[in-house]
């Protein structure tokens, strides 16, 4: 019944599983949704996404395929007021049966009368087929609602009518937009490699029997029992990312995302970052917003203890003074050098790395990638599986 | 049909009642999520009021496993009263502690079962659970016995994000995430709460908190479980709605901000932009 709504969900990236569809259907077959639009919509984002990240993915797939629904069903109960009706329903056909030549007719000769006639003609002829009350709108489906306002002349389709538009506004309204983390989880090679910077520690308090450990111990007193307890093995690695946005990364942003969600869903511990070009004395967490949100960087040193690893993402490729000189920054005056700010950063995290995205045999091409290899006593690696497992291995030594 | 509904005290949108009441009907888990502070663990006990069922609650952490839930051998009392010689030995049914499932599954009416925070626990925690959550029944290998439901529970799970749940997990539940309530719907949290506050204490109020939430870079923003508590103390304190209207034009810091800012920073940099605020105006 809506598989056509959830295969446009898959290609559109929401997840969805025939488990999920047939849940859906579950719920609607137990009466959950009672007939109505809004609850539909509630009871199949309950069933289909599982992840606030999809919510408007789902929204939007649910616009489009629904569009239209929820003037039959306002007319269901409500009632199309008669007078409204040939009117309607003429818009729609003009839609539906004016060829783009016709229609580019009606623009070139600019007769919105002629373009009534046409309409009341091409009514005229339908009415055989399409006379049923409301059952024009569920056979239009797919088309008429589809192309708004094609006609400059003021045909406009379902544009106007706040009153049959009440429930499809809870989905238009896209108010998950900000929880859309924009790109898929990362390739799978980039999740396995951080895997393996996923190890194993023991700290923290004993909570477990430790088994070899007790029966030494119990044999030692002479088969009277002794306990010992172990630490429980837990992930105990942290790490703090920074990432390079803007200017000569742009063309890195789509591997350096892909990056950060694998990151994202491994570690514990993970603070992220942004800077650009080289950090100076600020970073900031949302890049939409780093005119204002700015975060000093002696803060960030100041709360993340030597124990993280600290992750730096970017391409290295800008002027040299970016690096040397002060004020060499090309967004603002620096007092000091992002060299002093790099050694800074390298002195409370030892284990660190830098990740280049641009290939290798590139960066012999640019100075001021060899100035900051030598600053990370070259620790830089390049962003592909490979060089992820090297990054891992020299990061968790 | 009935079931789930916005009560007096617990004012929920339509979205998550039909969330609710489809988790119910189909008798699959419920996930819910959403910003802390915003109702998740007291939604179970708002369900469990409305359905008429006791609430049982597993608070997960850390060190959790799936398997305490289910049931606990205890080795070591047995292997101690075995040195002690005591007859209960010879009977390993007293060493097995029930968990909070077994107990849902055994009872003689449906329950509500509450399995709170889920993503505290390790990442394979939700992977074990999945077999009983599926078909409400285990396996006892100590005893060589199952243990079936003899009611479904009605089950809600909260997270707050920490770590992803596995898709093998979510594809078995319905998923609510409750998002933050705009202003209106706030105005009816804080009647359903406090029926006797002023109404120009109230409006002044949440216009302060809204503004606070809208400060960016804080660490934690207020959410409604902290609106209550500091309307809570600007009730006792009896302060007149005047006194947090004195700031409309300039953000400074709002009276009892303990209430609502709890992180050390964010009270630093509440304290920063109010500097400047009052050097720019």
């Amino acid at each position: 019944m809506f598989a056509q709504f959830v295969l446009a969900l898959r290609e559109a990236g929401v997840p969805a599983s025939i488990t999920e569809y047939l849940t859906l259907l579950g719920a609607m077959r137990a009466g959950v949704a009672d007939y109505s639009v809004e609850d539909f919509y509630y009871l199949s984002r309950a069933a289909l996404v599982k992840d606030e990240r999809h919510l408007d993915r789902f929204d939007r797939v649910f616009g489009q395929v629904f569009r239209g629904l929820e003037a039959a069903a306002e007319g269901g109960d409500g009632g199309i007021a008669p007078r409204d009706l040939p009117e309607e329903w003429l818009r729609r056909m003009a839609e539906k049966h004016l060829t783009p030549e016709e229609r580019a007719q009606v623009e070139a000769r600019g007769g919105f009368d002629k373009l009534m006639e046409t309409l009341r003609q091409r009514l005229a002829e339908q009415q055989g087929r399409h006379q049923g009350g409301s059952k024009w709108i569920g056979t239009a489906g797919t088309s008429p609602f589809g192309a708004y306002g094609y006609n400059p002349e003021g045909v406009r389709i379902g544009q106007d009518k706040s009153r049959h538009r009440r429930a499809v506004k809870v989905w238009d309204k896209r108010e998950f937009r900000d929880l859309d983390d924009g790109v898929e989880l990362g390739t799978r090679n980039i999740k396995l490699a951080l895997r393996r910077l996923r190890r194993f520690a023991r700290e923290g308090a004993a909570t477990e029997l430790d088994m070899a450990g007790t029966i030494r111990a119990t044999a030692h007193n002479a088969g009277s029992l002794d306990l010992k307890m172990v630490p429980e093995r837990h992930n105990a690695v942290k790490v703090l990312l920074f990432f390079d946005v803007g200017g000569s990364m742009d063309d890195h942003v789509r591997a350096s995302e892909e990056l950060f969600s694998a990151a994202r869903s491994e570690f514990k511990h993970l603070a992220f970052f942004y800077f650009h070009n080289c950090p100076y004395e600020r970073v900031w967490r949302q890049n939409q917003r780093r005119r204002d949100a700015m975060i000093p960087t002696e803060e960030v040193i100041r709360t993340y203890g030597p124990d993280y690893r600290a992750i730096f993402v970017g391409d290295a490729t800008m002027s040299p003074y970016e690096i040397a000189t002060p004020g060499g920054s090309v967004e603002h005056w620096n007092d000091e050098p992002g060299a002093t700010w790099m050694a800074r950063l390298l002195g409370q995290w030892r284990r660190s790395a830098w990740l280049n995205p641009a290939p290798r045999d590139e960066w012999g091409f640019t100075q001021s990638v060899g100035m900051v290899r030598q600053l990370m006593e070259d620790r830089m690696y390049p962003l592909t599986p490979g060089g992820l497992d090297e990054m891992i291995r020299e990061l968790s030594r | 049909m009935s079931g789930f509904k916005s009560t007096e005290r617990y004012i929920a949108s339509r979205d998550l009642e039909v969330a609710v009441n489809a988790a119910v009907a189909l008798q699959r888990p419920l996930l819910v999520k959403g910003e802390p502070g915003t109702g998740k663990t007291v939604l179970a006990h708002e369900v469990a009021a409305a359905l008429g069922h006791p609430l049982l609650e597993w608070h997960v952490k850390s060190t959790t496993k799936a398997q305490q839930g289910l049931y606990e051998y205890d080795a070591v009392s047995r292997l101690r009263d075995s040195q002690l010689g005591d007859p209960k030995v010879a009977d390993i049914a007293n060493y097995i502690v029930r968990g909070k499932l077994w107990d849902a599954f055994e009872a003689d009416r449906p329950q509500v079962v509450l399995i709170d925070e889920i993503d505290k626990a390790d990442i394979e925690f939700p992977n074990d659970l999945l077999l009983e959550l599926d078909r409400m029944q285990f396996f006892v290998y100590e005893t060589r016995q199952t243990i079936t439901a003899k009611h479904r529970p009605v089950v809600i799970i909260t997270s707050n994000n920490e770590k992803e749940l596995p898709d093998a997990f979510l594809r078995r539940c319905f998923f609510h995430y409750i998002r933050f309530p705009d202003r209106p719907t706030m105005e009816r949290i804080v009647d359903a709460h406090y029926p006797g506050l002023q109404r120009d204490l109230a409006r002044e109020a949440l216009t302060v908190f809204f503004q606070v939430r809208d400060v960016p870079g804080l660490k934690k923003k207020p959410a409604t479980s902290e609106l209550l508590d500091w309307l809570k103390l600007l009730m006792i304190e009896d302060l007149p709605a005047e006194a947090l209207r004195s700031q409309d034009a300039k953000l400074v810091i709002p009276p009892l901000h303990g209430a609502l800012l709890k992180n050390e920073q964010d009270v630093h940099l509440f304290e920063r932009l109010a500097f400047l605020n009052r050097r720019g105006g």
